[in-house]
């Protein structure tokens, strides 16, 4: 089979039951464990020996860690190297999870986090002996309220969600210096879970608010919900359609006018860097995710960054320890915030994440724009080539990333996730499925600016062909993915009776 | 622009087939007066050699040439390359998290094998696929202890890391969350007379930290009694988790929060690193994260899948039993790698290494006048000692021998200025512990 034919019509009928795979058998690193092996040996112990029950008393001891495993060094390479190659990745082609950014991750910025002077910094160490961990840390500060148009900015939290907690809490805690914490947080319907999550979070309640049929705010509907209990709205701009909210500034006009705040989801900045700044268009709060706009490697799940930039009036609430210049030049972490909501994480935040951040940053300059253009051109690329065979529910400009609809495919029996499992037999990775939640059958795209002419096209190929085997072979893509190590997998049976550990047989 | 993959000429054809006349249409959603007509004031571009030179520029400005003693939550230890090696693939590297099970079968059987570790390593039943770092770890293993005995109150000892207490004061406060620190005893350990009955009867939890901030270990089983009895939960963290080598684990807390970080993760200046929640089985719903599980597919064979995703914000929303959506997989997957290759007899090793060198350390710091060992607790890699003078001092002095010196206690704890914390890993050789115990010689035979 050729995962990415041309000829989508040819890969189809190629398409066929495969399980080949050239390590599909690896088990776990524990079924390979033999006694008396190790992949690491340490140097020899160079002060007297000590009797651990005479040290830390029976009471503390124990004898060994039962079931570590027990294996030599190129057993762990291949085992960990087999593994890999049951992933899809960017590095292998286009990974179109809408509002995830699944960017290309340069290699250059695994290269600098890894470099004796910086990989080897302790946290606690003296501010004399960080200047240039701390310089990162300001230089990056700069840049993000350059792109941002904020006036203030903590590094602090360690993904998206935090920063929104984060954000919350200052919001909290301005509010509460006026005199009034209030009640409520109102988010749209097409928010991602994790705005709700942290509202609660931060001590508020959820008002969930409808978006109108174009998928948009709607600001008569708005003023209904903004009273004086409205602590702010959280919004993501573009929303997770990828449309940009065009009444943003009568939006923020609306909250500021009761008190409240305008809170924005930074998880789609990829649409806007260059292009256009939250801090101009009423904004008060806001988090970016550098795992996404700004390239930092998802790795399986993570670690992220999520720093928070606010207005002025925020700044007195940012986490305690900020980064500082000095009036002498130097940098220092400065921990004498009366009003600060205090810490949100320990230590400096996850700075190998903000240090490729800000290599990333560097390396396009005020060019950044022309990433923002390249990925809001890809994605109206497929929007064109893909919209005559897919339902588009919301026929606004799309920015960043386009949403279909599995309507007409489920004439036939076939449903978003059918489409994007049977995507996997093309060579790509899914998009998003079922999500936004106000998309029934929701197929979101999003591209990234990563990705050439040529992929896009091969993408659009896939998509077409998929669209034609709903048509005459609806079994096919139903029962897809054809060409993985495994079938699709039962995830009720993983529910109903968990098995989350490996154990000895 | 090297990262970009597309001609001038591809972007007007590609502007061609959308129907575009240029760029601009595509963004006239957003409103003119809101896009931006100058660059943004950026410093860049910079080519890949010019950002090497700049960040090892900021490299030469940091600890270079330093010997350190500070633990106090992040620690030096020795890590095969391996693991680098590894979790450079691109496979791994640049994978999403994996929701599409059948294309991300390496990441999740790799996350399987972690849970299984950390139980093992934590005397635990079942561990998710990690929290951000040991510090919120902790405090949503006590939102948990909150959910699962409905009381909003916690006992939280004062010898638990004093960021991670912030870290969790700052959570607890907007939840009507009440926080009550509990002292130390001369012993460095949680002052059990404070944990009154009445106290432990509206008690979610006793929170302690074993080894503790002070390096002590706590004696976790008559905690565990006493929380049991009056219906209240006992939450162990761990920061420095080599100990777990030869220190006996945590096998009658209900909820263990550990930092990964010792697992062959480098410092870097302070993340990303690995927390990891684990508990017992019956309390597995109320935990937070991801969880892999095993599963199998049409024809039988084994695979693994994100589960209980019940509990998760992207299911749940506002009723999730946390906000975590990015967590540290990466850092899980460096620390699964180095487990396996230091192993059951390594891991063993490692830490009596550590025991052996913090003991040594120790014996030859408490030769020089004036130098005690401020507690009497056992203690693993990490131990406090009192000074005739204010730590900061004999610090500043130390920094001229190029050596970073113990934690100064005084920051936290104002009543133990002259207290620091000393930490001695496996990385510290002899002769770098006798040139600091001789630094610190001379400078407290120096007259004030």
């Amino acid at each position: 089979m050729n995962p990415k034919s041309a000829e989508p019509e040819a890969a189809a009928h190629h398409v066929g039951k495969v399980r080949s795979h050239p390590s599909q058998n690896e088990g776990l690193i524990f079924e390979h464990s033999i006694p008396g092996k190790r992949g690491m040996e340490l140097p020899p112990l160079d002060v007297p020996p000590v009797d651990p029950i005479a040290v830390l008393g029976a009471e503390f001891t124990r004898a060994s860690v039962e079931g570590f495993p027990e294996v030599s060094e190129i057993e762990v390479i291949r085992h960990f190297t087999r593994l890999s190659t049951w992933n899809y990745a960017i590095d292998l082609g286009m990974y179109p999870l809408g509002s995830c950014t699944m960017k290309y991750n340069p290699r250059v910025n695994e290269f600098v986090a890894r470099l004796e002077g910086l990989a080897t910094e302790h946290p606690s160490q003296p501010g004399e002996l960080s200047q240039g961990c701390l310089r990162i840390l300001y230089d990056l500060q700069k840049c993000l309220l350059s792109i941002t148009g904020m006036d203030a900015v903590t590094l602090q939290p360690a993904a998206g969600a935090q920063g929104e907690l984060t954000g919350l809490l200052m919001i909290r805690a301005y509010l509460e210096s006026q005199g009034n914490a209030r009640r409520k947080v109102l988010i749209p319907d097409s928010a991602h879970g994790t705005n709700p999550a942290s509202v609660v979070i931060a001590g508020y309640e959820v008002q969930n608010i409808k978006s109108n049929a174009r998928g948009q705010l709607d600001t008569d509907h708005l003023r209904e919900f903004v009273t004086d209990d409205v602590a702010a709205l959280m919004i993501t701009n573009p929303s997770t359609i990828g449309i940009f909210e065009e009444r943003i500034a009568e939006i923020a006009a609306i909250l500021h006018e009761r008190g409240a705040l305008l809170y924005m989801d930074g998880a789609n900045m990829n649409a806007l860097a260059g292009v256009t700044r939250p801090g101009d268009f009423g904004v008060d709060v806001m988090h970016l995710n550098l795992h996404k706009t700004f390239s930092t490697p998802h790795g399986g799940g993570g670690p992220g960054a999520g720093p928070v930039m606010v207005k002025k009036i925020l700044e007195p609430f940012l986490p305690s320890p900020i980064v500082i210049q000095k009036a002498d030049g130097t940098y220092a972490l400065d921990h004498h915030r009366p009003q600060s909501i205090g810490r949100v994480r320990a230590f400096a935040g996850n700075f190998g994440v903000l240090l490729r951040a800000l290599a990333y940053t560097l390396a396009y300059g005020p060019g950044i724009r022309q990433a923002t253009e390249d990925a809001v051109l890809n994605a109206n690329y497929i929007r064109k080539n893909l919209e005559k065979y897919f339902d588009l529910p919301y026929d606004l400009p799309s920015l960043h990333e386009v949403v279909f609809s599995d309507a007409r495919q489920k004439a036939k029996g076939v449903n978003t996730m059918d489409i994007a499992k049977r995507l996997i037999d093309y060579g790509f990775h899914p998009y998003t499925t079922a999500f936004p939640l106000i998309v029934p059958g929701a197929m979101m795209i999003e591209p990234t600016e990563s990705e050439s002419r040529e992929e896009c096209d091969l993408f659009i190929d896939a998509m077409r062909s998929i669209a034609a085997e709903v048509d005459s072979n609806p079994e096919i893509v139903k029962t897809a993915p054809h060409s993985t190590r495994v079938g699709r997998l039962d995830e009720t049976a993983a529910a109903r009776k968990p098995v989350l550990r490996w154990k000895p047989a | 622009m090297r990262y970009l993959p597309k001609s001038p000429s591809e972007r007007q054809e590609m502007l061609a087939a959308i129907g575009a006349g240029s760029i601009d249409e595509l963004f006239k959603s957003i409103p003119e007066k809101f896009r931006l007509r100058e660059p943004l004031a950026l410093p860049g571009p910079l080519s890949e050699f010019e950002i090497i030179d700049y960040f090892k520029a900021r490299a030469g400005e940091n600890s270079n040439g330093y010997t350190s003693f500070l633990g106090a939550g992040v620690y030096s230890h020795l890590r095969s390359v391996v693991s680098d090696a590894i979790i450079q693939r691109g496979e791994f590297l640049t994978s999403y998290t994996p929701y599409q099970a059948e294309f991300a079968q390496g990441t999740l059987t790799a996350i399987f094998e972690f849970q299984t570790l950390m139980c093992q390593i934590a005397g635990q039943e079942v561990a998710n696929a990690s929290m951000y770092d040991g510090s919120t770890a902790l405090t949503e293993a006590v939102l948990m202890a909150e959910r699962l005995t409905d009381r909003d109150y916690v006992l939280v000892a004062r010898s638990v890391h004093p960021e991670y207490r912030q870290v969790l004061n700052t959570y607890a406060r907007n939840l009507g969350l009440k926080v009550e620190e509990i002292g130390f005893t001369e012993s460095g350990q949680i002052d059990r007379d404070e944990l009154t009955a009445e106290k432990l009867s509206q008690a979610a939890a006793i929170v302690v930290q074993s080894p503790n901030f002070f390096g002590v270990l706590e004696d976790l089983p008559p905690l565990a009694e006493a929380a049991h009895a009056s219906g209240s939960l006992l939450v162990s963290t761990i920061t420095e988790a080599v100990s777990l080598g030869i220190v006996r684990p945590p096998v009658e807390a209900d909820i263990v929060a550990m930092e990964g970080q010792a697992f062959g993760i480098p410092p870097s200046y302070g993340g990303p690193y690995v927390g990891v929640i684990a508990t017992r089985e019956k309390f597995v719903r109320q935990m937070p994260g991801r969880l892999a599980g095993e599963t199998k597919d049409a024809e039988g064979n084994r695979g693994f899948v994100l589960t209980l995703a019940t509990r998760e914000q992207h299911i749940r929303r506002e009723k999730a039993t946390s906000n975590i959506c990015t967590n540290e997989a990466l850092y899980a997957l460096a620390a699964t790698i180095h487990l396996c290759l230091i192993g059951k007899e390594g891991i063993r090793e490692q830490a009596l290494q550590n025991l052996a060198k913090a003991r040594f350390a120790q014996t030859e710091l408490e030769k020089i006048p004036g130098v005690r060992r401020r507690f009497s607790g056992r203690t693993f890699n990490e131990f406090t000692l009192e000074f005739p003078r204010s730590v900061k001092l004999i610090n500043h002095e130390l920094l001229k021998e190029k050596i970073i010196g113990p934690y100064s206690l005084g920051l936290h704890f104002p009543e133990l200025t002259k207290n620091g914390v000393v930490c001695v890993t496996e990385t510290a050789s002899r002769e770098e512990i006798e040139r600091f115990v001789a630094a610190v010689r001379k400078i407290l035979e120096k007259p004030v």
